[in-house]
């Protein structure tokens, strides 16, 4: 299935861009991020967390991709 | 009272203090209002390793941060007996002194407005994509992460 990911903060400044589509074979978001992993060897080094549909995912969530996004730490306010 | 509609939350570069001045006067024809509570957060010129921060670029994931700063209005105005509430947030470079959230709530009495604050102003801090990348003076810089 083909998935369109956006990066945000220090996470984008590791993939070089704010948004992609990439082809993804896995179900799961532990998945993806091991798909990533691989393409982006530095994200191992970040902190961050995955929403799905505005909603932050957990590892065992199923990819329906739809607005997948990689989030690094929160600093508002 | 809790609005339905999603609001934009985010101005760009810093809020103003007459931005700020002009909200207030705006609920004086709320008379049903006794006490006003205001959060201002304001970027701190932080000196990490001999170097000064002197102003955040913010960024966010703009939909999923205004559908959450929602959920945020709509907690605090069933937890609370609130008038009104608002919210504003910079996005963009805002530097070392200005300000870069605006919280700002209002009820009929003093002592729901101080618990009701603390709750939303926390809530931003935790739960709202919001990225903060502190700029030095030297130009480098780091991400801001909040404890």
């Amino acid at each position: 299935m083909l998935i369109t990911i956006k990066y945000f903060g220090q996470i984008a400044e590791v993939t070089q861009k704010e948004e992609e589509s990439l082809e993804f074979s896995g179900a799961l978001v532990s998945e993806l991020i091991e798909q990533l992993y691989e393409k982006y060897t530095l994200l191992k080094n970040k902190d961050f967390k995955v929403a799905q549909n505005q909603e932050l995912a957990t590892l065992e969530t199923l990819i329906s991709g739809n607005d997948i996004a990689l989030l690094p730490p929160f600093a508002g306010g | 009272m809790a609005d339905k509609k999603i609001k934009n939350v985010f101005r760009q570069g810093a809020i103003s203090s007459e931005f700020i001045g002009n909200s207030i006067a705006k609920h004086q024809t709320k008379t049903s209002i006794g006490a006003h509570n205001i959060f201002l957060g304001q970027v701190r010129a932080d000196v990490i390793e001999n170097k000064t921060v002197s102003a955040i670029e913010y960024t966010a994931y703009e939909d999923m941060a205004n559908a959450k700063f929602h959920d945020i209005r709509e907690a605090a105005f069933e937890k609370f007996e609130l008038t009104c509430m608002h919210i504003y947030h910079s996005l963009g470079t805002v530097n070392a002194g200005e300000i870069c959230l605006f919280v700002f709530v209002s009820s009929p009495r003093r002592k729901v407005v101080f618990k009701a604050l603390e709750f939303i102003v926390e809530a931003i801090k935790a739960d709202v994509p919001v990225f903060g990348k502190e700029i030095f003076e030297d130009e480098s810089h780091q991400w801001k992460v909040n404890s």
